[in-house]
């Protein structure tokens, strides 16, 4: 390269020419345009999840549920097992012991019955029992928390078959269409039709009440909510252009459900899921209260209600303590899903 | 194999022909007793380098006829030869592979077109990613902002999602896209209607310096007929699913023959006020028949202001009456017009 040596007049005309008697417009000059710089970003683009995510921190609802349920299934996971009784030990000189919990006197865990007598020093009773115990001195604690985690149990199984079969069923409806979809969808129709009562009655018939015929029954109607609400998206989703497109790429059946169908769906997805677990949980209390789910001397949280709503004038938190657990669970899960339900889909929110 | 290509190609047409089709037919059964007739025989060839625009009221078929040619529908009947194949009922494996490659869409609504989970470089890798599967992610990187280059957008974008751009980046994506598996012929359906107007001119603007480049071959599918006739080389008038007439662009916008390409041009309002007070417009009676119960004859006499009693009985035959240009009407068969004693129309 050659650098050209200005001259000296050269310089001085450059000068005078540079600096104007007085400031002006003209002084400012702009700045070229540059379409990368313009276009470049500080930061990455939020993806759907993470905004997702930062909407449903901000719920204070969901956030203070999420949290709950997360002790409470803690609890049922270590509860049983943080004194020495066992859910089924029976006890009977300590049949009957209202809660007594050391320091918390003032809550109400005071070893008191109706009558204001305390118990525990009338017949000489040296362990506390925290959440009192049943006619047959069962410790409450460890049968509350070992009904939490059938509850809870059920509360996964709910999930699992929601995520496993509705999801496959409907997506295979709505994708393939025509005619397998007429047909599934009288399927699903009549397996509508049956009332689950009726359904786990029939299952007691063959089977013994317990917990596997509540998930039989399960499996067959708890998903049918879950492939309605995919074979809806599903169907929205398989005429919209992005589908095509990938269609006219030569996209494999797989792929454009991988990578375009079931992403667009998870939204609603979770959001279904999340409100099927309560009802499960409710399902499954339920048959326990009429006598149609788990059998003694199994603890759930139905069975406990049920317990307790016999004596409940005596002894009033043999129901006390198990219904504020399960309505605990099914307000936090509800709470949730309707916090997912906004955080994923903010139309929807008023 | 190469004795049969050539027959093939002598029987059907020219050498330079890209895509012929031939009698094309896509019907939908909507129950046992409706068949849609959405595609009713259709035929016409597209040379290599050009683009054909095809143009007709919403709901004559226009879209179907894309959508057969990039076999998102498969068609009910007729034949396709493309760049040396032929295509004629369920393919194979391969043909379908090559005809997933070479033939690319180009779609009209650009806010669904792209799917919003996906980042820009995602959806513009995805044919990379079906048909090179070999390839590696830096080459595929490369390629996608290659691409976002070449359709006026720039690299910074491949990382976005696509709620992050306006309709017209949009559809440059979209572009970008159809581009990526290097097509031979791209059918465009509608890509501008879902546009305001100063982007509708930079799509097409960009479509033709990507047709100019790369010698690319469209099928413009639009109801803009201004927009049509300044990317078109010839184009086809459809009417309920057949094609009425074809002709160069000139001719066509000079001098239509079929009555409905006469009314149809005689809708496009003029810039100039005066001639536009003068303007003659030939309003049609009646809403276009049904697709499932398509009238006898020719299916444009119920709304024709020159109907004769011949065009309910016999189907008009598509001909061609000078060179290159064809119009399926009685009005210029000899013949007929002989029986029904009028005086034939001259072209």
């Amino acid at each position: 390269m050659t650098t050209i040596q200005p001259n000296d007049g050269d310089f001085k005309n450059l000068r005078s020419q540079d600096r104007p008697a007085e400031p002006s417009a003209d002084l400012f000059v702009p700045q070229p345009l540059d379409s990368t710089v313009r276009e470049e970003l500080a930061a990455p683009a939020p993806t759907f999840w993470k905004e997702a995510w930062e909407r449903l921190f901000k719920n204070k609802g969901a956030v203070v549920s999420l949290v709950l349920l997360i002790i409470l299934s803690a609890m049922s996971l270590i509860g049983p097992s943080m004194n020495e009784f066992t859910y089924r030990e029976q006890h009977i000189p300590h049949s009957n012991l209202p809660p007594k919990v050391a320091g918390l006197e003032w809550l109400g865990f005071d070893g008191k019955d109706v009558n204001g007598v305390d118990q525990y020093t009338q017949r000489g009773v040296e362990t506390n029992y925290w959440f009192g115990t049943d006619e047959f001195g069962r410790d409450l604690w460890t049968r509350v928390w070992k009904g939490t985690q059938i509850s809870l149990f059920i509360a996964l199984v709910a999930a699992f078959l929601d995520l496993v079969i509705g999801v496959i069923y409907g997506g295979i409806s709505a994708y393939y269409g025509g005619r397998i979809d007429n047909f599934m969808q009288r399927i699903i129709e009549i397996l509508t039709g049956i009332p689950n009562l009726i359904v786990i009655i029939l299952f007691i018939l063959i089977l013994e009440p317990g917990i596997r015929s509540i998930i039989l029954a399960m499996i067959i109607t708890g998903w049918v909510g879950m492939a309605r609400v995919v074979r809806g998206q599903m169907l929205q989703l398989k005429g919209q252009e992005f589908v095509l497109a990938s269609r006219t790429l030569g996209a494999s059946d797989s792929r454009l459900m991988r990578k375009h169908l079931l992403p667009n769906v998870m939204g609603p997805i979770i959001v279904t899921v999340m409100f099927t677990i309560p009802t499960a949980i409710f399902f499954e209390a339920f048959l326990s209260f009429i006598g149609l789910g788990l059998q003694a001397p199994l603890a759930s949280l139905g069975v406990l209600i049920e317990d307790g709503y016999d004596a409940i004038r005596s002894f009033p938190y043999k129901l006390l303590i198990p219904a504020v657990v399960i309505s605990l669970v099914m307000i936090c899960f509800n709470l949730l899903a309707d916090g997912l339900r906004d955080a994923l889909d903010p139309k929807m929110r008023k | 194999m190469t004795h049969e290509l050539k027959e093939q190609h002598t029987t059907n047409a020219g050498q330079d022909d890209l895509l012929v089709v031939s009698d094309l037919k896509k019907h939908f059964r909507l129950n046992r007793k409706t068949v849609l007739k959405a595609v009713d025989g259709i035929s016409f060839s597209i040379k290599k380098g050009e683009t054909l625009g095809l143009v007709g009221e919403s709901g004559c078929g226009k879209s179907t006829v894309g959508r057969t040619l990039t076999r998102i529908y498969e068609p009910t009947d007729g034949e396709v030869h493309f760049d040396g194949l032929k295509l004629k009922g369920r393919l194979d494996g391969k043909t379908k592979k090559r005809i997933n490659r070479d033939v690319q869409m180009i779609f009209q609504d650009p806010y669904s077109s792209l799917n919003p989970r996906m980042t820009v470089s995602e959806i513009i890798s995805e044919g990379l990613v079906i048909h090179n599967p070999d390839m590696s992610q830096k080459d595929r990187e490369k390629r996608v902002h290659e691409l976002l280059l070449l359709v006026g957008l720039n690299k910074n974008h491949a990382g976005r999602y696509p709620h992050e751009f306006s309709g017209g980046q949009r559809q440059r994506i979209g572009i970008a896209r159809a581009l990526a598996v290097e097509p031979k012929f791209i059918v465009a359906d509608e890509p501008i209607a879902a546009l305001d107007v100063s982007i509708q001119a930079q799509i097409v603007n960009l479509l033709k310096e990507l047709q100019e480049e790369r010698g690319l071959t469209y099928l413009f599918i639009a109801h803009d007929l201004s927009m049509v006739k300044y990317i078109s080389d010839r184009i086809a008038v459809m009417y309920l699913g057949k094609i009425v007439e074809l002709a160069g662009s000139e001719a066509l916008y000079e001098k239509p023959l079929h009555p409905y390409t006469q009314a149809l041009l005689s809708a496009i309002p003029l810039p100039d006020p005066e001639k536009e007070r003068t303007r003659e417009q030939i309003v049609l009676t009646g809403d276009v028949p049904s697709p499932t119960d398509i009238p006898s004859g020719c299916r444009f006499r119920t709304r024709c202001p020159f109907a004769m009693d011949s065009c309910a009985v016999i189907d008009p035959e598509f001909r061609e009456v000078e060179p290159g240009h064809s119009v399926a009407c009685h009005l210029y068969d000899a013949e007929i017009m002989a029986k029904e004693g009028k005086e034939l129309k001259t072209v």
